[in-house]
Protein backbone atom coordinates (compact mmCIF):
# COMPACT_ATOMS: atom_id res chain seq x y z
CA UNK A 1 0.00 0.00 0.00
CA UNK A 2 2.91 2.36 1.11
CA UNK A 3 6.31 1.72 -0.10
CA UNK A 4 8.04 1.54 3.00
CA UNK A 5 11.65 2.19 2.24
CA UNK A 6 10.59 5.49 0.72
CA UNK A 7 8.29 6.11 3.53
CA UNK A 8 11.21 5.73 5.60
CA UNK A 9 13.36 8.28 3.39
CA UNK A 10 10.93 10.85 3.88
CA UNK A 11 10.45 10.69 7.35
CA UNK A 12 14.40 10.71 8.18
CA UNK A 13 14.63 13.75 5.92
CA UNK A 14 13.87 15.60 9.10
CA UNK A 15 17.01 14.59 10.74
CA UNK A 16 20.91 16.38 10.04
CA UNK A 17 22.14 19.58 11.03
CA UNK A 18 20.02 20.99 7.91
CA UNK A 19 17.06 20.17 9.19
CA UNK A 20 13.99 22.03 10.74
CA UNK A 21 12.89 19.49 13.70
CA UNK A 22 14.50 22.10 15.85
CA UNK A 23 12.92 25.21 14.79
CA UNK A 24 9.43 23.13 14.20
CA UNK A 25 9.72 21.91 17.27
CA UNK A 26 10.40 25.33 18.94
CA UNK A 27 7.82 26.84 17.47
CA UNK A 28 5.61 24.15 18.65
CA UNK A 29 6.57 24.70 21.93
CA UNK A 30 5.41 27.86 22.14
CA UNK A 31 2.06 26.90 20.98
CA UNK A 32 1.60 24.49 23.24
CA UNK A 33 2.63 27.28 26.17
CA UNK A 34 0.29 29.79 24.47
CA UNK A 35 -2.96 27.00 24.43
CA UNK A 36 -1.81 26.45 28.22
CA UNK A 37 -1.90 29.78 29.22
CA UNK A 38 -5.49 30.52 27.62
CA UNK A 39 -6.63 28.04 29.57
CA UNK A 40 -6.42 24.57 27.08
CA UNK A 41 -6.53 21.52 28.82
CA UNK A 42 -3.80 19.27 27.09
CA UNK A 43 -6.16 17.16 25.78
CA UNK A 44 -7.59 20.07 23.51
CA UNK A 45 -4.08 21.24 22.69
CA UNK A 46 -2.71 18.10 21.81
CA UNK A 47 -6.11 17.58 19.73
CA UNK A 48 -5.41 21.33 18.34
CA UNK A 49 -2.10 20.86 16.62
CA UNK A 50 -3.07 16.98 15.64
CA UNK A 51 -6.29 18.45 13.67
CA UNK A 52 -4.80 21.84 12.60
CA UNK A 53 -1.00 21.49 12.09
CA UNK A 54 -0.70 25.38 10.77
CA UNK A 55 1.16 27.44 12.95
CA UNK A 56 0.32 30.82 12.15
CA UNK A 57 -3.53 29.50 12.36
CA UNK A 58 -3.34 28.01 15.55
CA UNK A 59 -2.02 31.81 16.80
CA UNK A 60 -5.13 33.20 14.94
CA UNK A 61 -7.38 31.15 16.88
CA UNK A 62 -5.47 31.88 20.30
CA UNK A 63 -6.23 35.39 19.48
CA UNK A 64 -9.66 34.83 18.16
CA UNK A 65 -10.18 32.88 21.31
CA UNK A 66 -8.70 35.64 24.11
CA UNK A 67 -10.66 38.47 22.03
CA UNK A 68 -13.80 36.42 22.03
CA UNK A 69 -14.78 36.42 18.81
CA UNK A 70 -18.01 34.38 16.99
CA UNK A 71 -17.45 30.56 15.07
CA UNK A 72 -17.95 32.49 11.89
CA UNK A 73 -15.00 35.31 12.83
CA UNK A 74 -12.79 32.46 13.63
CA UNK A 75 -13.88 30.66 10.45
CA UNK A 76 -12.89 33.81 8.34
CA UNK A 77 -9.64 34.83 10.17
CA UNK A 78 -8.08 31.23 10.13
CA UNK A 79 -8.96 30.80 6.16
CA UNK A 80 -7.43 33.84 5.43
CA UNK A 81 -3.84 33.54 6.90
CA UNK A 82 -4.12 29.64 6.03
CA UNK A 83 -5.45 30.39 2.82
CA UNK A 84 -1.46 30.35 1.31
CA UNK A 85 -1.85 26.35 1.63
CA UNK A 86 -4.10 26.31 -1.86
CA UNK A 87 -1.35 27.32 -3.44
CA UNK A 88 1.06 25.78 -1.83
CA UNK A 89 -1.22 22.56 -2.66
CA UNK A 90 -1.70 23.24 -5.88
CA UNK A 91 2.49 23.83 -6.78
CA UNK A 92 2.81 20.41 -4.96
CA UNK A 93 0.53 18.01 -5.94
CA UNK A 94 0.77 17.61 -9.35
CA UNK A 95 4.94 16.55 -8.71
CA UNK A 96 3.61 13.83 -6.87
CA UNK A 97 0.55 12.51 -8.72
CA UNK A 98 0.99 9.45 -10.46
CA UNK A 99 -2.01 7.44 -11.79
CA UNK A 100 -0.95 3.87 -10.32
CA UNK A 101 -1.36 5.58 -7.09
CA UNK A 102 -4.79 5.76 -5.19
CA UNK A 103 -6.47 9.02 -4.99
CA UNK A 104 -7.02 8.74 -1.34
CA UNK A 105 -3.18 8.83 -0.55
CA UNK A 106 -3.17 13.01 -1.80
CA UNK A 107 -6.78 13.62 -0.51
CA UNK A 108 -5.47 12.60 3.16
CA UNK A 109 -1.58 12.99 3.19
CA UNK A 110 -2.66 17.08 2.10
CA UNK A 111 -2.91 17.67 6.03
CA UNK A 112 0.44 17.62 6.39
CA UNK A 113 1.17 20.68 3.62
CA UNK A 114 2.83 23.18 5.97
CA UNK A 115 5.48 25.33 5.23
CA UNK A 116 8.51 23.01 6.84
CA UNK A 117 7.17 19.78 5.10
CA UNK A 118 6.37 21.50 1.78
CA UNK A 119 10.03 23.24 1.39
CA UNK A 120 11.75 20.11 2.49
CA UNK A 121 9.51 18.16 -0.45
CA UNK A 122 10.15 21.30 -2.84
CA UNK A 123 13.96 20.66 -2.11
CA UNK A 124 13.98 16.68 -2.53
CA UNK A 125 11.61 15.32 -5.12
CA UNK A 126 13.61 15.33 -8.16
CA UNK A 127 15.41 12.72 -6.69
CA UNK A 128 12.66 10.35 -6.16
CA UNK A 129 11.16 8.67 -9.04
CA UNK A 130 7.65 9.81 -9.44
CA UNK A 131 5.64 7.02 -8.95
CA UNK A 132 7.00 6.24 -5.11
CA UNK A 133 7.13 10.41 -4.63
CA UNK A 134 3.69 10.39 -2.60
CA UNK A 135 4.98 7.59 -0.41
CA UNK A 136 8.57 9.82 0.71
CA UNK A 137 5.80 12.47 0.88
CA UNK A 138 3.77 11.10 3.60
CA UNK A 139 7.27 9.88 5.20
CA UNK A 140 8.34 13.53 5.53
CA UNK A 141 4.55 14.77 6.45
CA UNK A 142 4.11 11.95 9.19
CA UNK A 143 7.42 12.89 10.93
CA UNK A 144 6.94 16.94 10.96
CA UNK A 145 3.21 16.28 12.05
CA UNK A 146 4.60 13.81 15.32
CA UNK A 147 7.05 16.85 15.89
CA UNK A 148 4.77 19.59 16.03
CA UNK A 149 2.79 17.00 17.96
CA UNK A 150 5.16 16.23 20.52
CA UNK A 151 6.60 19.90 20.88
CA UNK A 152 2.82 21.17 21.62
CA UNK A 153 3.06 18.17 24.15
CA UNK A 154 6.29 19.68 25.63
CA UNK A 155 5.69 23.51 25.34
CA UNK A 156 2.34 22.61 27.42
CA UNK A 157 4.07 20.56 30.09
CA UNK A 158 6.85 23.55 30.07
CA UNK A 159 5.00 26.57 30.25
CA UNK A 160 4.87 26.29 34.43
CA UNK A 161 8.38 26.97 34.36
CA UNK A 162 8.65 29.75 31.24
CA UNK A 163 8.32 33.65 32.10
CA UNK A 164 6.61 35.99 29.94
CA UNK A 165 10.19 37.17 28.94
CA UNK A 166 10.83 33.53 27.77
CA UNK A 167 7.99 32.96 26.13
CA UNK A 168 8.72 36.47 23.84
CA UNK A 169 11.68 34.77 22.87
CA UNK A 170 10.03 31.64 21.80
CA UNK A 171 7.28 33.54 19.76
CA UNK A 172 9.98 34.95 17.58
CA UNK A 173 11.61 31.50 16.93
CA UNK A 174 8.74 30.97 13.71
CA UNK A 175 9.02 33.97 12.01
CA UNK A 176 13.05 33.78 12.26
CA UNK A 177 12.88 30.36 11.25
CA UNK A 178 10.03 30.81 8.31
CA UNK A 179 12.56 33.88 6.87
CA UNK A 180 15.64 31.51 6.69
CA UNK A 181 13.60 28.65 4.96
CA UNK A 182 12.39 31.51 2.12
CA UNK A 183 15.87 33.24 2.16
CA UNK A 184 17.44 29.48 1.27
CA UNK A 185 14.40 29.02 -1.48
CA UNK A 186 15.94 31.59 -3.14
CA UNK A 187 17.30 29.94 -5.80
CA UNK A 188 16.08 31.05 -8.86
CA UNK A 189 15.14 34.70 -10.65
CA UNK A 190 11.12 33.38 -9.96
CA UNK A 191 10.91 32.12 -6.54
CA UNK A 192 13.54 35.04 -5.45
CA UNK A 193 11.24 37.99 -6.68
CA UNK A 194 8.26 35.86 -5.89
CA UNK A 195 9.35 36.12 -2.14
CA UNK A 196 11.13 39.89 -2.29
CA UNK A 197 7.71 40.91 -3.80
CA UNK A 198 5.55 39.47 -1.29
CA UNK A 199 7.86 40.76 1.48
CA UNK A 200 7.21 44.13 0.33
CA UNK A 201 3.55 44.07 -0.79
CA UNK A 202 2.01 41.99 1.76
CA UNK A 203 3.08 44.12 4.81
CA UNK A 204 2.22 47.14 2.20
CA UNK A 205 -1.76 45.98 1.72
CA UNK A 206 -1.92 45.36 5.48
CA UNK A 207 -2.79 49.79 5.32
CA UNK A 208 -5.69 48.79 3.44
CA UNK A 209 -7.33 45.72 4.91
CA UNK A 210 -5.54 43.90 7.76
CA UNK A 211 -7.33 40.47 7.51
CA UNK A 212 -6.76 40.43 3.56
CA UNK A 213 -3.07 41.75 2.76
CA UNK A 214 -1.54 38.38 2.60
CA UNK A 215 -4.26 37.18 -0.08
CA UNK A 216 -3.91 40.49 -1.95
CA UNK A 217 -0.20 41.34 -1.71
CA UNK A 218 0.62 37.42 -2.28
CA UNK A 219 -1.76 37.81 -5.11
CA UNK A 220 -0.09 40.62 -6.76
CA UNK A 221 2.94 39.81 -6.12
CA UNK A 222 3.33 36.24 -7.36
CA UNK A 223 1.76 37.45 -10.46
CA UNK A 224 4.25 39.82 -11.39
CA UNK A 225 6.95 37.94 -10.16
CA UNK A 226 5.60 35.35 -13.09
CA UNK A 227 5.36 37.49 -15.82
CA UNK A 228 9.07 38.78 -15.26
CA UNK A 229 10.21 35.47 -14.69
CA UNK A 230 8.53 34.03 -17.72
CA UNK A 231 10.23 36.92 -19.82
CA UNK A 232 13.56 36.71 -18.75
CA UNK A 233 13.26 32.55 -19.17
CA UNK A 234 12.18 33.01 -22.71
CA UNK B 1 -16.04 27.02 27.94
CA UNK B 2 -14.79 22.82 27.10
CA UNK B 3 -17.33 22.53 24.58
CA UNK B 4 -16.78 25.74 22.80
CA UNK B 5 -13.11 25.40 22.91
CA UNK B 6 -13.96 21.85 21.04
CA UNK B 7 -15.67 23.74 18.24
CA UNK B 8 -13.41 26.29 17.80
CA UNK B 9 -10.52 23.50 17.09
CA UNK B 10 -12.90 22.05 14.77
CA UNK B 11 -13.75 25.24 12.65
CA UNK B 12 -10.03 26.35 13.01
CA UNK B 13 -9.26 23.17 11.67
CA UNK B 14 -11.80 22.93 8.94
CA UNK B 15 -10.69 26.47 7.63
CA UNK B 16 -6.97 25.17 7.53
CA UNK B 17 -8.01 21.88 5.34
CA UNK B 18 -10.14 23.73 3.18
CA UNK B 19 -7.55 24.81 1.29
CA UNK B 20 -5.44 22.17 1.52
CA UNK B 21 -8.40 20.20 0.05
CA UNK B 22 -9.02 22.42 -2.52
CA UNK B 23 -6.09 22.65 -3.88
CA UNK B 24 -5.67 18.50 -4.37
CA UNK B 25 -8.97 18.71 -6.10
CA UNK B 26 -7.87 21.69 -8.47
CA UNK B 27 -4.32 19.36 -8.46
CA UNK B 28 -6.07 16.96 -10.37
CA UNK B 29 -6.24 18.72 -13.82
CA UNK B 30 -3.15 20.68 -13.43
CA UNK B 31 0.20 19.61 -15.09
CA UNK B 32 3.75 19.85 -13.44
CA UNK B 33 4.43 21.20 -16.71
CA UNK B 34 1.77 24.23 -17.30
CA UNK B 35 2.06 27.89 -17.31
CA UNK B 36 -0.61 27.52 -14.31
CA UNK B 37 1.59 25.56 -12.28
CA UNK B 38 4.42 27.80 -12.81
CA UNK B 39 2.12 31.10 -11.79
CA UNK B 40 0.78 28.65 -8.88
CA UNK B 41 4.14 27.86 -7.41
CA UNK B 42 5.18 32.00 -7.87
CA UNK B 43 1.58 32.35 -5.71
CA UNK B 44 2.74 29.60 -3.00
CA UNK B 45 6.42 31.73 -2.14
CA UNK B 46 4.65 35.06 -2.25
CA UNK B 47 1.86 34.76 0.08
CA UNK B 48 4.41 32.44 2.02
CA UNK B 49 6.71 35.65 2.38
CA UNK B 50 3.61 38.43 2.91
CA UNK B 51 2.53 36.08 5.32
CA UNK B 52 5.74 36.17 7.29
CA UNK B 53 6.74 40.04 6.82
CA UNK B 54 3.35 40.39 8.32
CA UNK B 55 3.96 38.61 11.34
CA UNK B 56 7.32 40.67 11.64
CA UNK B 57 5.86 44.25 10.68
CA UNK B 58 2.48 43.78 12.40
CA UNK B 59 2.79 40.87 15.18
CA UNK B 60 -0.19 40.68 17.20
CA UNK B 61 0.34 39.33 20.86
CA UNK B 62 3.54 38.82 22.60
CA UNK B 63 5.85 40.14 19.89
CA UNK B 64 3.85 43.43 19.54
CA UNK B 65 5.92 44.42 22.96
CA UNK B 66 8.77 44.70 21.49
CA UNK B 67 10.25 47.71 19.94
CA UNK B 68 9.94 47.48 15.87
CA UNK B 69 13.79 48.17 15.74
CA UNK B 70 15.22 45.51 17.95
CA UNK B 71 12.75 42.84 16.04
CA UNK B 72 14.22 44.41 12.83
CA UNK B 73 17.68 44.05 13.73
CA UNK B 74 17.48 40.46 15.17
CA UNK B 75 16.04 39.20 11.56
CA UNK B 76 19.41 40.95 10.41
CA UNK B 77 21.28 39.62 12.34
CA UNK B 78 19.40 36.33 12.05
CA UNK B 79 19.71 35.90 8.35
CA UNK B 80 23.49 36.59 8.85
CA UNK B 81 23.72 33.79 11.12
CA UNK B 82 22.18 31.63 8.90
CA UNK B 83 24.40 32.20 5.82
CA UNK B 84 27.60 32.08 8.33
CA UNK B 85 26.63 28.44 9.69
CA UNK B 86 25.91 27.41 6.06
CA UNK B 87 22.54 27.75 6.30
CA UNK B 88 21.79 25.93 9.39
CA UNK B 89 18.11 26.40 10.50
CA UNK B 90 18.97 25.73 14.33
CA UNK B 91 21.86 28.24 15.28
CA UNK B 92 19.76 31.06 13.77
CA UNK B 93 16.74 29.98 15.78
CA UNK B 94 17.89 29.06 18.60
CA UNK B 95 19.99 32.24 18.71
CA UNK B 96 16.87 34.76 18.26
CA UNK B 97 15.12 33.36 21.02
CA UNK B 98 17.75 34.08 23.55
CA UNK B 99 18.80 37.63 22.36
CA UNK B 100 15.12 38.45 22.61
CA UNK B 101 14.72 36.66 26.09
CA UNK B 102 17.82 38.48 27.38
CA UNK B 103 16.79 41.79 25.51
CA UNK B 104 13.14 41.47 26.80
CA UNK B 105 14.24 40.66 30.47
CA UNK B 106 17.24 43.37 30.82
CA UNK B 107 15.69 46.46 28.63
Amino acid sequence: MIDLKYFLKGFASIKGVGSPAIALGASFIAIGALLKNIGFTIQESLFSTFLTYALPGSLVMAESLIIGSSLINIFIAVWLVNARLYPMTVSLMPLLMHQKQPKWKYYLSCHFIAVSSWLIMKDNYEQIKKEVRIDFWIGIGTATWSVAIFSTFIGYIASDFLNKDMLIGLAIINPIYFTCMMVGAMKTIKISLSIILGAILGPAFYFLSPEWCILFGGFLAGTIAFFIGEINDK
Amino acid sequence: MTSNIFFVILITSLATFLSRFLGVVSSENIKETSKIFRWFNCLAYSTLAALIARIVIFPSGLLSEIDYLVRLIVIILSIGLFFITKKNLVYPTIFSAIILTLFSSYL
